[in-house]
């Protein structure tokens, strides 16, 4: 196995589709990128990840729902254990020495998260239950204080309903817009529309780093300089792009950076909002409670500094550890590494995809994450997920929390396989094979 | 594979192809959505009723291969009956595809879906097409959903 990751280049070349084609010329980062990939070792990388080892309905499982949560590697789930075994206690509060403990490595986390986001300071980095609490805080906390009456809010078409929904519920309250950046056939945001969005109104613009649902890589760079060429905060869901892309909040400028750590090999219920610390600074609270104040009276509180005014009460201690072991596994293996074995899986499960009959790759943007989103003609995508599932393959079926999506596309449903940095040529194989069952029952 | 076949027998792939009643009801007396956001099934189902009888039912709309099938039968068994019948129907299929009762000689055309019962996640993709029924005939207006 390792053998053949060496030299897969010229087989890359052989199942390239013109979508493909496009990408690396598009990304010439990436392709540089590529070269690095016969050092990166799946398959000891697979032995760290102890649920690949199990079978599903008497088949090695073959786990391609990475997109909706990664698994854990045993790093993490050691992490875990060794806290509730040997550390567990009340943080930012206690005197003793459990508590001590708990609270330096609380803070050795955010420093952790700090270096991989590449932030200026710990202060920028807020703990959250996931991407969905990160996008929710921005829009209460910031989007009550500075979006009013006629103001607007502007989003994409591809957006996650996380992305959609805490942003209807704000502009809802204050009477203000909500714009939609339209997407193109491919699946890609039109820059052009997204730039004549832009108006003086527009306070805020939120955009996904990448597409959960078609895997569409955005163009955030642009996005963050005519965000703020007119003068517009810009915020970016990161949920699928921190697992897949290096982040460098402070080289890309946007203002907010939101991610879950289960997508990253991480725990669940554990994320991260990153914002400028200046930004974060005008902002009011959002939950009261414990941890974020520093006097209270009833007459007047007195709020705690950052990042502790946005982390009311006893935070998910052993989700923020876990979440750091994931983050210093992912960098040990290398994201760029991680990155390019990905997108080689993804260029060879859409050059074997393709030759299905009937198949219909939904999103074939020329930047994409491992991502891929599928129709298969006269098989609702429902069933394809139970034979594939009698089969050990894991993938996902459904409208992707991205309904508006889904319309745009006129399918009232997609298959997805999302792969990550555990998954093997081998394993796209096992989801082709499968594919063929699909069919064969359904002729 | 074998579970597989008991799940997806030729019957209900046959309905999945050909649905029986699967059209618009122009002389409708009630019409009710229902849906499965889980994964985006979602059918109307039309009943005409006269009195205590369904003189007529018809669905339209789109859904997993399991759905579709079941809202084909649904029309077909339950035309004709009076309400009563029509809840006694319901609930011989609904002990079906859960579980709750085993295939026996009378379960006639409900009998392709026992395999449901195999696989929890798609008792709500059989169900649907038949608590959409159940709503219509409770004269319900609102959309139902199996979530």
């Amino acid at each position: 196995m390792t053998t053949r990751t060496a030299d897969r280049g010229p087989q890359t070349t052989a199942h390239r589709s013109p979508t493909t084609d496009r990408l690396s010329e598009a990304q010439p980062l990436r392709s540089a990128v590529r070269g690095l990939r016969s050092d990166y070792d799946v398959e000891s990388i697979r032995r760290d990840f102890p649920i690949l080892a199990r079978s599903v309905h008497g088949r090695k499982l073959v786990y391609l729902d990475n997109a909706a949560t990664t698994q854990k590697p045993q790093a993490v789930i050691d992490r875990l254990v060794r806290y509730y075994s040997e550390e567990n206690s009340n943080v930012h509060r206690g005197v003793h020495y459990l508590s001590e403990v708990a609270t330096s490595e609380y803070e050795a986390a955010r420093t952790t998260v700090k270096r991989f986001l590449n932030a200026r300071d710990e202060k920028e980095i807020v703990f959250t239950r996931g991407t969905t609490e990160s996008i929710n805080l921005v829009s209460q906390a910031w989007g009550r204080a500075n979006v009013g009456e006629g103001d607007e809010v502007l989003i994409t078409a591809i957006e996650h309903h996380s992305n959609i929904v805490p942003w209807q519920l704000l502009c809802g309250e204050k009477h203000a817009q909500l714009r939609i950046a339209p997407v193109n056939d491919a699946g890609e945001v039109m820059l052009d529309q997204f730039a004549n969005l832009l108006t003086p109104r527009t306070k805020i613009v939120a955009v996904g780093h990448a597409s959960n649902a078609l895997g569409t890589i955005n163009p955030i760079r642009q996005m963050i300089a005519l965000a703020h060429a007119n003068g517009s905060l810009i915020l970016i869901d990161g949920a699928q792009g921190v697992p897949h892309l290096p982040i460098d909040v402070q080289e890309l400028d946007c203002d907010f950076y939101a991610f879950s750590g289960h997508k990253v090999y991480g725990p669940t219920g554990i994320g991260v909002l990153y914002g400028k610390q200046p930004i974060l600074d005008a902002m009011p609270p959002w939950q009261g409670g414990g941890d974020m104040i520093l006097s209270v009276t009833f007459e007047k509180t007195t709020y705690n500094a950052l990042p502790y005014k946005f982390e009311a009460g006893t935070p998910n201690i052993s989700g923020v550890l876990g979440l750091a072991a994931a983050l210093d596994y992912v960098s040990t293996a290398g994201i760029e590494k991680i990155g390019a074995h990905e997108h080689d899986l993804l260029v060879y499960a859409t050059g074997r995809l393709v030759e299905i009959p009937g198949l219909r790759i939904i999103g074939t943007a020329a930047e994409k994450a491992s991502v891929i989103s599928f129709t298969l003609e006269g098989v609702h995508p429902h069933d394809i997920g139970t034979i594939l599932d009698q089969e050990g393959v894991a993938i996902r079926t459904g409208h992707h929390c991205a309904q508006p999506l889904m319309m745009r596309f006129n399918v009232p449903a997609t298959s997805r396989a999302s792969f990550g940095m555990y998954n093997t040529r081998e394993e796209v194989d096992a989801l082709i094979a499968g594919l063929k069952r699909v069919i064969e029952v359904f002729r | 594979m074998s579970d597989l076949r008991e799940l997806y027998q030729q019957v209900i792939l046959d309905h999945n192809k050909n649905p029986r009643n699967f059209r618009e009801l122009p002389d409708a007396t009630t019409k009710v959505e229902g849906f499965n956001p889980l994964c985006g099934d979602h059918y109307t189902v039309f009943l005409k009723i006269d009195g205590d009888v369904i003189r007529d039912v018809s669905f339209i709309g789109s859904g997993c291969a399991i759905s579709k099938a079941s809202a084909s039968v649904m029309s077909a068994t339950v035309k004709g009956k009076t309400r009563q019948e029509a809840e006694v129907l319901f609930d011989t299929f609904h002990k079906l595809v859960t579980g709750e009762t085993h295939v026996s000689d009378d379960l006639g055309r409900f009998a392709p879906f026992a395999g449901v019962a195999e696989f929890p996640t798609r008792v709500k993709c059989a169900i649907l097409a038949w608590h959409t029924l159940r709503s219509a005939l409770e004269g319900e207006k609102q959309a139902v959903s199996t979530e």
